[in-house]
């Protein structure tokens, strides 16, 4: 897998190689460089399996970042291909030109994240939500609490409380008290 | 004269519905039937209690009890329930735990198009108050704002036993008479749709699926 990250290095530039198990490894690639890193890694270098594709919101970073997680069934390595993008007007390359199925999980992806993949088969049409008209609900300043709580008739008298502090109750009532 | 003219209030509007399609559905609102002749009634609503026929449409992880009570293991038919393919040809709704905004809506038709006398029973701790899900974006909470409930059938999940004991209450009530839940929802009709309409965004369908 060092290797493999070597010479990735020379070729396309990628950064902070970070190996979690013997099969395992993820790093991270510039978004101009992702779609040939994986193509690349998909023709040359066996990874020919796409395991799944999803996202994450970094709000802090004001970032997306965008896994790849490819497989390659000869050595059984996985490799996570990370690819850091700006989460204002948050859009990337098609990947499915390599793999067919990567469309479904764009599909996802834009109606979850709201991030845009431009040539798709079928990027716009509805997945899970049909006519959502709210901002992407897995985006994180999507506030779900509050949207389930004007939308769907929450039921009088529903208590939520910590089990720690209901136990504590139970066992020590005089928790707190002094001595 | 245009088709406008003819609009009157009792009519439903299909709003939802473009050109072609609103040809082909009734705009009839449907009318409640409330029992007739009570002393006969009483020997329907045995017949009734007796033959329940349970709609093959598993929403949720509920339905996943339904295969064992269904079966050998369980075996619901000795209890006179038995299961039916299609909507048209079942009494008995199950709604299996928790229900997304899109599962809801094939809900709606599903319901709407079973024939009465029609009964539903809400399975799971989703369907009383949203249960684990109950801040989600996608998860309804009560289901009894959407179609009418007969009977509960709270945990997460019961196991086929409570279902079987739901099953059992479920014939009491309807031999009692209780379980008018089809009057009840045709006769707030206009509450159950403006609730249905609230949550599902794109409604492209009829509003009374006949």
């Amino acid at each position: 897998m060092k290797q493999l990250f070597d010479r990735l290095q020379a070729l396309f530039g990628v950064t902070d190689f970070e190996r979690k198990r013997d099969d395992l490894a993820f790093l991270k690639v510039p978004k101009d460089h992702a779609e040939m890193l994986i193509r690349h890694l998909r023709d040359h270098e066996g990874f020919s399996h796409l395991v799944f594709f999803s996202a994450v919101d970094y709000i802090e970073d004001d970032i997306f970042r965008l896994i790849y997680m490819l497989h390659n069934y000869g050595t059984r390595d996985t490799l996570g291909v990370h690819v850091d993008i700006a989460r204002e007007n948050a859009g990337m390359t098609s990947i499915h030109t390599l793999w067919a199925q990567a469309a479904l999980y764009q599909r996802e992806l834009k109606e979850m994240f709201g991030i845009d993949f431009p040539g798709s088969p079928g990027v716009d049409e509805d997945f899970m939500l049909e006519g959502w008209d709210e901002i992407p609900p897995m985006r994180r300043e999507f506030d779900t609490r509050a949207y389930a709580e004007k939308t769907f008739f929450p039921r009088e008298g529903r208590e939520k409380s910590d089990p720690r502090t209901h136990m504590r109750k139970q066992f020590y009532p005089n928790w707190g008290e002094g001595e | 004269m245009s088709r406008a003219d003819h609009k009157t209030d009792q009519e439903l509007p299909n709003d939802g519905l473009t050109y072609p399609d609103t040809e082909y559905f009734c705009k009839t609102r449907p009318v409640p039937v409330g029992p007739q002749f009570e002393a006969m009634e009483a020997v329907r609503n045995w017949a009734r209690a007796n033959s329940l026929a349970v709609q093959a449409f598993g929403t949720g992880c509920g339905a996943v009890e339904l295969r064992p009570l269904m079966t050998a293991r369980y075996d619901a038919y000795r209890y006179g329930v038995t299961g039916s393919p299609t909507p048209r040809q079942s009494c008995v709704f199950i709604i299996g735990g928790y229900a997304s905004v899109k599962t809801l809506k094939r809900i709606i038709v599903s319901y709407e198009q079973m024939q009465n006398p029609k009964f539903v029973v809400a399975l799971g701790s989703c369907t009383v108050n949203g249960g684990m899900y109950w801040d989600s974006y996608n998860t309804i909470n009560r289901i009894d704002h959407y179609i009418p409930v007969d009977l509960y059938v709270s945990g997460c999940m019961p196991r086929p036993e409570a279902l079987l004991a739901g099953f059992v209450k479920l014939k009491e009530l309807i031999k009692a008479g209780k379980c008018e839940g089809a009057n009840k929802y045709l006769e707030n009709f206009d509450w159950y749709k403006a609730n249905q309409k609230k949550i599902i965004k794109n409604w492209n369908m009829p509003d009374y699926n006949w």
